[in-house]
């Protein structure tokens, strides 16, 4: 398919996946605020940590972390690029230079969910009712998805939509993880405390994940949760889960034989994906939570660079189709064709 | 809602006979309206905007930054055209465009219309839109203009004209089907008893008729060349492009290498043949037209002049819609095909002749003047609507430039009813039919039915504050003695709104 097309498509899907993320954290977080009696900046700031935008509300709000800045910062600043109103709109624009590559029924909700974002500007739904107006942004995401399931042949385009949406959570799940571990839990008075299940309950919650939690592991312990959205096999928010099926796309999308790959892209994810696989929690948090989704985030973002330059990223004309992969300096790889190598 | 104290002012209606009479072709669909229960009509009009507005189904209009979209405004009740009356504008077209595409082969190449003196050579080269660039071209199957849009008006004794040919990139055919998908939910009824000639494989037969360009690939990759999505027919491209299942690409996807145009796909370059551009002749090669266009791709008039990618439509063809080349349609069309013209021209006087300049300069205030080579309703003057100042300026501009101007007569453009308010009001309409010329030539039934919802505008473009209605050319007459399901039917208990709302 067209590169662009599927630059778009990739784009489209990341976008909603963001606003959806961005949703589910405020909504988490309101909750908190009901159950918790503390002082509001102290929640609402690491949230903008979160979708990795503190500079830029600084610019904007200074050092105004209300609950009344931070949501409009986060849901209707159109100057934010990461706000919800602005990743709807990009994805919109993604499905509108898309439109004959996806079905009728995605552009028209693409369409539909700016129009809505649109309505809602002036942010009264937000303040009256803000968890009905979440949920809505929420269950516009979760259509798409099941629209793209649904409406769209499972071929190259699916794939693409598929693997930028998975990318996306993997991203957001490691970060709010990472945000949650390190910016509440140091609080040493709250360890121990009824609070601090509440902490670990509303992580879970921030990823729908706390009921399919519970029926795993009995009680709330903090390794255990980290555990859950991290490593977890089948969870489909966790990382590792991302991980796997991103790169079940991305190896359709090159044709890769079984146990060959083809590209930069699928040697990046491949390994990410197999560090992922073969982790165990103690042996993570031992060496460091953090660091380790630190780790995780600039490489999911490496794999997003092969993506472009592999498939996206205008190449010369080649007399044979078999591309051939560029010596990763960086990553020292030395790559080669399918059968030369296997992982 | 009833059409009791609708009038047709003396015009030609395209409903009503006169009062509330209905033509034979209409009376099914005015007795359906007059049936719905009180509010519905405006249920359902209301329904259609919404669908509309969630289909993204919008334009941009230029030079307006504030509303960057806007709906095409649509008004439910269609225009029916009956079978008698299509036959001959169907024939008409046909011919027309036939004589077209041989005028503009002929001028890119032999000359002999120049030669023997029907149309002067320099109304040819001083046309704006002549490309040098294209002489010596043969295209595949010496077909020039694949996609016309033809701009048929109807005066006050019922008879067709032409008003102007569009042979450029016409848009709007995308609106004739999305207006019928939302009138088959809106009046399913009356449309399964009226007979309605389909329009909805109007997409295969423009796929057929751009496939045939290609003669010698086995499956010809085709594609649609936009311009991007800041085009105010943006949407008309991806959606032919989407019901067409072929890609959309802008410039930026495709490059020429050794004469050959590819695009840049995910697995590597793809070799193209044949392009389905919107965008205009000089944007799409900065080498052969405007340098500084951004849109195109370099080395496609090489290519297409070596017969490796065939254009729809041929650059070029904007000559033979020249303003002024139109007045000279009925010869062209005797010269060619040594026939009279089926559809007749509207009386057009040229600037650049002395005796028409000073009877146009006379009669300013009375008639409808045009720049020969713009389209979309820009920079026109409707004499009887515009202020002394403006006639004056006009004139000025007339005299600067009379090549570039023609006038005609103000023409008391035939009436359909729209709704207004909660009553119904008669409103000026076109209507553009849009023909397929490939190894076979395919009218579309109807076309795109354009209104001028201002009240007495005479000017129905969109970018002037136009809409649109579905079109229906009925496949044969109605028999006079067919009553709408007179008297209660079970059908009417369940109302046709509950399927106008139950799908979006």
């Amino acid at each position: 398919m067209l590169s662009r097309v599927a630059n778009s498509i990739f784009w489209m899907a990341r976008y909603v996946e963001r606003a959806e993320n961005v949703a589910r954290f405020i909504d988490v977080n309101l909750h908190l605020m009901l159950d918790l009696d503390i002082e509001s900046a102290s929640q609402w700031r690491p949230l903008v940590h979160t979708t990795g935008d503190e500079e830029a509300f600084i610019e904007r709000y200074g050092e105004d972390w209300s609950q009344d800045a931070v949501l409009r910062f986060l849901v209707f600043d159109t100057t934010n690029p990461n706000s919800i109103v602005s990743c709807v709109r990009a994805a919109r624009e993604n499905a509108r230079a898309v439109r004959q590559s996806i079905s009728s029924e995605m552009w028209e909700l693409a369409n539909r969910f700016h129009l809505m974002m649109r309505h809602a500007g002036g942010g009264d739904r937000l303040v009256e009712n803000p968890h009905d107006f979440l949920t809505e942004i929420k269950m516009a995401s979760h259509l798409f998805v099941g629209l793209t399931e649904t409406t769209m042949s499972h071929n190259e385009a699916w794939n693409w939509a598929r693997m930028g949406r998975l990318i996306e959570r993997a991203e957001k799940t490691s970060r709010i993880v990472d945000v949650k571990y390190y910016f509440v839990l140091p609080n040493v008075e709250y360890v121990g405390m009824p609070y601090d299940n509440l902490h670990w309950a509303a992580l879970l919650k921030s990823a729908t994940a706390y009921e399919m939690y519970r029926k795993r592991y009995r009680r709330i312990a903090p390794e255990w949760v980290a555990e859950f959205l991290i490593l977890d096999r089948d969870f489909p928010r966790s990382v590792r889960h991302c991980l796997v099926k991103a790169e079940e796309s991305l190896r359709a999308i090159s044709g890769s034989p079984p146990g060959a790959y083809l590209n930069t892209a699928e040697l990046r994810l491949g390994r990410l994906r197999s560090d992922f696989e073969f982790a165990r929690i103690n042996d993570v948090i031992s060496g460091g939570l953090h660091e380790f989704l630190d780790d995780a985030q600039s490489r999911i973002n490496k794999v997003g660079d092969a993506i472009f330059d592999t498939f996206i990223a205008a190449r010369p004309i080649e007399p044979d189709a078999v591309p051939d992969v560029e010596p990763d300096v960086s990553d020292n790889d030395n790559s080669t064709h399918s059968g030369a190598s296997t992982i | 809602m009833n059409f009791n104290g609708y009038t047709t002012d003396g015009f030609f209606d395209e409903m009503f006979l006169d009062g509330s009479d209905p033509r034979p072709g209409g009376r099914l669909l005015k007795e359906r309206i007059e049936s719905l229960q009180e509010g519905d009509l405006l249920r359902r009009q209301k329904a259609a905007e919404v669908a509309l507005l969630n289909m993204g189904i919008t334009f941009n209009v230029y030079g307006d930054e504030d509303a960057e979209e806007k709906i095409f405004p649509f008004d439910i009740i269609p225009r029916i055209i009956e079978a008698r009356e299509w036959e001959p504008i169907e024939r008409g077209l046909a011919q027309r465009i036939r004589a077209l595409n041989a005028f503009l082969h002929d001028i890119y190449n032999d000359q002999n219309i120049i030669r023997d003196g029907v149309v002067p050579e320099d109304l040819i080269l001083s046309c704006a839109a002549y490309r040098p660039q294209c002489a010596g071209l043969k295209p595949p199957l010496g077909i020039w203009c694949h996609i016309t849009g033809t701009d048929l008006v109807r005066a006050g004794d019922g008879q067709y004209y032409v008003l102007e040919d569009n042979l450029r990139c016409p848009s709007g055919v995308s609106y004739v089907i999305e207006n019928r998908q939302i009138l088959k939910r809106t009046f399913p009824h009356v449309f399964r008893a009226s007979r309605v000639r389909p329009v909805d494989d109007y997409p295969i037969r423009l796929l057929e008729t751009l496939q045939c360009l290609a003669p010698h690939a086995e499956s010809p990759t085709v594609v649609v060349l936009t311009p991007g999505v800041f085009n105010s027919a943006y949407f008309e491209h991806a959606f032919l492009a989407q019901q067409m299942g072929i890609e959309l690409v802008e410039g930026s996807d495709l490059f020429v290498q050794d004469g050959v145009v590819f695009m840049r796909t995910t697995d590597g370059p793809q070799r193209v043949d044949v392009i389905y551009r919107r965008i205009d002749d000089d944007f799409i090669d900065p080498h052969a037209f405007r340098s500084d266009s951004a849109l195109g791709v370099p080395g496609l008039m090489d290519a297409h002049r070596a017969g490796r990618v065939a254009l729809a439509n041929a650059p070029g063809t904007g000559v033979a819609d020249d303003k002024v080349i139109y007045a000279y349609v009925p010869e062209i069309i005797r010269y060619y095909l040594d026939q009279d013209a089926i559809l007749p021209n509207v009386e057009t006087f040229l600037c650049w002749r002395k005796e028409d300049l000073s009877y146009v300069l006379a009669n300013i205030a009375k008639l409808v003047v045009k720049p020969a080579n713009e389209s979309g309703g820009y920079g026109m003057l409707v004499g009887p609507h515009a202020t002394k100042a403006e006639c004056e300026d006009f004139a000025q501009r007339i005299k600067a430039n009379p090549r570039n101007y023609i006038a005609q007569p103000t023409l008391a453009l035939s009436r359909a009813p729209v709704i207004v308010g909660d009553g119904f009001e008669g409103r000026h309409v076109d209507l553009r039919p849009f023909i397929l010329l490939g190894e076979e030539t395919h009218i579309l039934p109807g076309g795109l039915t354009r209104v001028a919802l201002k009240k007495g505008s005479l000017v129905v473009n969109s970018s002037q504050g136009g809409g649109s209605k579905d079109t229906w050319v009925l496949d044969e007459t109605p028999d006079a003695s067919l009553t709408f399901r007179g008297g209660v039917d079970p059908a009417d208990v369940l109302p046709e709104g509950d399927e106008a709302e139950g799908d979006h």
